[in-house]
């Protein structure tokens, strides 16, 4: 079977992976060069405590372990090292009554599901995290939250996928479908057609636009997101430590501006403060206002960092579906195309799921988690749903 | 061997120096009021006071605060590009590293 | 009603703008990261030096210090000394105005205030500073750019050191050995990477418009005889390709250099020194254009850019002119002629005036200068064999030359984005501004480009308790 994957991001590295290593053909396409948009422009947040019970909880779950394998099976291998493996944790902090009263709530959702959530007292969080702010209504400690340096995990996962046969193409734009009998069978290009048997819409917040100019159109969206990254300090934060409004801004679908701080550091010693959910269509333009909402909600958590300078920002595009859940399977309406896209600001932890997932449903096999919430056909992904 | 200021009575810009004292990290140094900061380093014949990634020894490179090599925490404020902030009597100079400051 | 006009840099580009923009009738708003004008041309020495003969290390004083007083006591002109742009706000699109502007005012580190400017025309002027090509030891302290230290001995009378080489490429060259000697160093030689035959075919043709630039010709000639009476060697197809020492430089290492700049084997010589001064000509500062949406130009190297100007000195970006080094090195007469049609036209002047007729026509022998220059101190893609797989490419962040290429080779890599965030080439506190032209040409051909190296969304540094606070409201 050969299978074409339509975009070199994190999410089509891992589905190109998992197909290759199960000796499929396959050959990845993407307009620019690999992990060069969406994956370049995030955190690399493998975290599972931001999400409530559920679907996205188990594929996150699944997809942690699976991380951990990947790079167990490649220990000293230097592209494993650049993945910059981080197991470093998450810490959630409500700072008001109301913010507590909820993370109370869910941190107990959670840990019915199985997640390890650790209630943290005033000196087990000063301990925990000194520069933290001391006025705080609770804080939760998941340990299972990691990190990785987002364009080294999506190098490794597509090195693995080339070393199992598969082919990459860079520079090559999809413009449209060849179809046969109602079937996809290939894709016409800027450098002409390429021909498979399967096409995976990997695209990112662009497979709302791909999938259109197959012919089966999606509703993903762009969401824009802002980092904020200062200059290399010494050890200063040493979880990832947001406040507990992010879960609600993560959840929102608002089109206006949700921000909620996200504070850690990286291997670099670089603090990167988020974040920002916004709906404003490809509009790359950084703005001023939002970068200073990010750095106020972050002085609330870390108040000491005040005198810190921030050195730069960067914004990207997130795949924004309306339900929140990823969409990874076989599009009912054209045979041959199958998406795996829509994980908004989680696709980097959630990957290589994705990917098991895909080849399991693909090659069937019986994926380990429920892969029905994930379907294409459903309200939120046809837009039989919209209400925009 | 080292760098210096010219001397003010042999200064063809006839230049009258008020003097000032900064501290780095906690030693004290003399310098003329106008001196950046770098200036006053250089001119005690320090030429590296900051530590890159590795340890390896910092200190101007570019002169004009374009290359943040002479970074120094000056009254508690970390990053502070040393060529480009003049001397305060009684400045409180720390040298920085990425390990700790 | 006249019109807004937000000057941005206050060297010979800016200040000259900004007469013209008053002019023409406009109020005017001059900032500079600096406390006073002049850029790094006019560097003046600080007040607190009360120096009586202040104008003894410029050339053309005068004519500098009557447009400063002119402009800064004009009553339509808004001087921010220490100001600086921290980020430039495109508007939506089809507003045909240019970008509001976002300022901090006030020395680094001393929490800043910001404030914001909504100007009806905007002028970057924001000069260039000394490109430096990596070679193995230039991150030992002692090794200076040339532009460091002439600031330290213009700015504030210090002498980088008692035995300094001063190499690269360029007409620059020659005033930061004036300064040096000034200072009291002794230069053990000036070294110039581009052989004489290159030099010569760049100046010597078209000798009639090199007789339309007198001042430069004069101010050259001036350095020429000062080094000869201090019997200071010019060298030319010499460079000093590796610094070493113990901590500092001890040492230079020079040798002779074919016409494309690499090494003639057998002719490395050590010179002991304790200070090296070096410049491969200039690297403008771009964040500004590009945050605008300004249009760049390649420039005669692999990695550099300019800002692309039409014969008004506007930008593809609406409202915003540019002027001065960031559309081309062509010197500070230049660089005036280009401030005063800018500023004139943003502030409202007609474009059919007669008396710009004789600006545009100085601009434009500028231009040519540059072209000449631009031939005779080319950069010779040589330069990337004196790196070893051990020299440093990143200052800030000490990347080496074999991690980017290590990095460059990996088949699932590919981009220079993918490069950059995988080694942390130009991803330290400066932001590529130092290595982002050589790592760029480093990676040519061997990566896709995706990105320019001078993307800077926030233009400067800003702390966070700075940017959390809101801008003041209203003229700072």
């Amino acid at each position: 079977m050969r299978v074409v994957v339509l975009g070199a991001g994190i999410v089509g590295a891992a589905c190109a992976r998992e197909l290759a290593r199960a000796g499929l053909a396959v050959t990845v396409l993407d307009r620019g060069g690999p992990a060069a948009a969406t994956t370049a422009h995030g955190e690399g947040n493998v975290l599972v405590s931001d999400k409530g019970p559920g679907p996205e909880l188990e594929l996150a779950r699944m997809s942690r372990r699976l991380w951990e394998e990947a790079l167990a099976e490649a220990a000293g291998r230097s592209d494993a090292d650049r993945v910059e493996w981080d197991p470093k944790g998450g810490i959630v902090v409500a700072t008001t009554d109301a913010g507590a009263r909820g993370l109370e709530e869910f941190a107990a959702g959670q840990r019915a599901a199985g997640v390890t959530v650790e209630t943290l007292d005033a000196p087990g969080l000063a301990a925990a995290e000194p520069q933290v702010t001391r006025d705080f209504a609770l804080a939760v400690h998941y340990p299972e939250d990691a990190q990785v340096q987002p364009v080294g995990a999506a190098a490794f996962l597509l090195g693995d996928a080339l070393r199992a046969g598969a082919g990459l193409r860079t520079g090559v734009e999809v413009l449209g479908a060849v179809t046969r009998g109602g079937r996809i069978t290939a894709v016409r290009t800027s450098a002409g057609t390429v021909e498979g048997d399967v096409f995976v819409n990997a695209a990112g917040p662009w497979s709302g636009a791909v999938a259109e100019r197959l012919g089966a159109p999606v509703d993903v969206r762009p969401r824009r997101g802002e980092v904020l990254v200062t200059t290399p300090q010494p050890p200063t934060v040493f979880h990832k430590v947001y406040d507990a409004d992010y879960v609600g801004a993560v959840g929102s679908g608002a089109e206006e501006l949700q921000a909620s701080a996200v504070v850690e550091s990286t291997r670099a010693g670089t603090i990167l403060l988020g974040s920002s959910r916004r709906r404003v269509g490809f509009d790359d333009r950084i703005r001023p206002e939002v970068l200073s909402v990010i750095a106020g909600k972050a002085l609330r958590l870390f108040p000491r960092l005040a005198g810190v300078p921030v050195m730069r920002a960067y914004g990207g595009f997130r795949p924004y579906v309306p339900d929140h859940l990823p969409v990874i399977g076989p599009d009912p309406r054209l045979p041959g195309l199958w998406h795996a896209t829509g994980h908004e600001g989680a696709g980097i932890g959630l990957s290589v799921g994705t990917g098991r997932v895909l080849a399991d449903l693909l090659l069937g096999r019986e994926p380990e988690i429920d892969a029905g919430p994930f379907r294409v056909d459903r309200p939120a992904v046809l837009f039989e749903g919209d209400d925009q | 061997m080292s760098p210096r200021l010219v001397r003010a009575d042999r200064d063809a810009v006839r230049r009258r120096d008020t003097p000032l004292s900064i501290t780095v990290d906690g030693d004290a140094l003399s310098g003329v009021a106008g001196q950046t900061i770098a200036g006053v380093l250089l001119a005690n014949g320090r030429r590296a006071w900051r530590a890159g990634p590795s340890g390896a020894p910092r200190g101007v490179f570019c002169g004009i605060g374009v290359c943040f090599d002479c970074l120094v925490t000056v009254n508690g404020e970390p990053d502070v590009r040393a060529c480009r902030r003049r001397a305060a009597d009684g400045d409180q100079v720390a040298t920085q590293s990425r390990e700790a400051r | 009603m006249s019109r807004n006009v937000v000057i941005v840099g206050a060297g010979p580009a800016g200040l000259a703008a900004a007469a013209a923009a008053l002019r023409a009738g406009a109020r005017v708003t001059l900032l500079d990261a600096a406390e006073s004008p002049g850029g790094q041309y006019h560097r003046m020495l600080p007040e607190a030096f009360a120096a009586e003969r202040p104008g003894r290390l410029h050339h053309g004083w005068a004519a500098f210090d009557r447009a400063r007083r002119h402009v800064l006591g004009h009553p339509r002109c808004t001087w921010l000394a220490e100001t600086s742009v921290w980020s430039l706000e495109r508007r939506d699109p089809g507003d045909a105005r240019p970008p509001r502007v976002h300022l901090v005012h006030g020395p680094d580190g001393a929490g800043r205030d910001r404030s914001v400017l909504d100007p009806d025309a905007l002028v970057l002027a924001t000069g260039a500073h000394d490109r430096v090509l990596p070679f193995p030891g230039w991150d030992l302290p002692g090794v200076f750019t040339a532009g460091a230290a002439q600031a330290l001995a213009k700015g504030e009378r210090l002498a980088v050191g008692d035995e300094v080489l001063v190499a690269g490429s360029g007409p620059f060259l020659l005033p930061v050995a004036a300064s040096l000697l000034e200072a009291g160093s002794r230069v053990r030689g000036v070294l110039e990477a581009n052989p004489a035959a290159t030099v010569l075919r760049g100046w010597g043709a078209r000798p009639r418009e090199l007789a339309s630039q007198p001042g430069k010709a004069a101010e050259l000639a001036g350095y020429t005889a000062l080094l000869a009476r201090h019997r200071v060697p010019y060298r030319t197809g010499r460079a000093v390709i590796a610094a070493r020492g113990d901590g500092r430089v001890e040492e230079a290492v020079t040798a002779r250099l074919r016409a494309d700049w690499s090494v003639v084997p057998g002719t490395e010589r050590a010179v002991p020194v304790d200070a090296v001064c070096v410049t491969h000509g200039f690297s403008p500062q771009l964040e500004l254009p590009l945050a605008a949406g300004c249009a760049l130009r390649d420039g005669p190297e692999d990695g550099t850019a300019f800002v692309d100007v039409d014969d008004d000195q506007r930008t593809t970006a609406p409202g915003v002119h540019a002027a001065g080094e960031i559309t081309g090195v062509a010197g500070a007469p230049a660089a005036r002629a280009e401030g005063l049609l800018a500023g004139w036209l943003a502030g409202g002047g007609s474009p059919d005036a007669p008396e710009l007729r004789a600006v545009r026509r100085r601009r434009d022998q500028g231009r040519a200068f540059a072209r000449r220059l631009a031939a005779a101190h080319p950069v010779g893609d040589g330069w990337k064999s004196w790196l070893t797989p051990r020299t440093v490419v990143c200052r800030c962040e000490e990347t080496t030359y074999g991690a980017l290429c290590r990095a460059a080779d990996d088949p699932a890599g590919g981009s220079d984005r993918a490069v950059r965030l995988g080694t942390r080439a130009g991803l330290g506190p400066c932001q590529a501004r130092i290595c982002g032209p050589a790592v760029a040409a480093l990676l040519g051909g061997r990566v896709t480009r995706t990105a320019t190296p001078h993307h800077r969304p926030v233009a400067q540094p800003i702390r966070l308790g700075e940017l959390a606070r809101p801008p003041k409201e209203g003229t700072p």
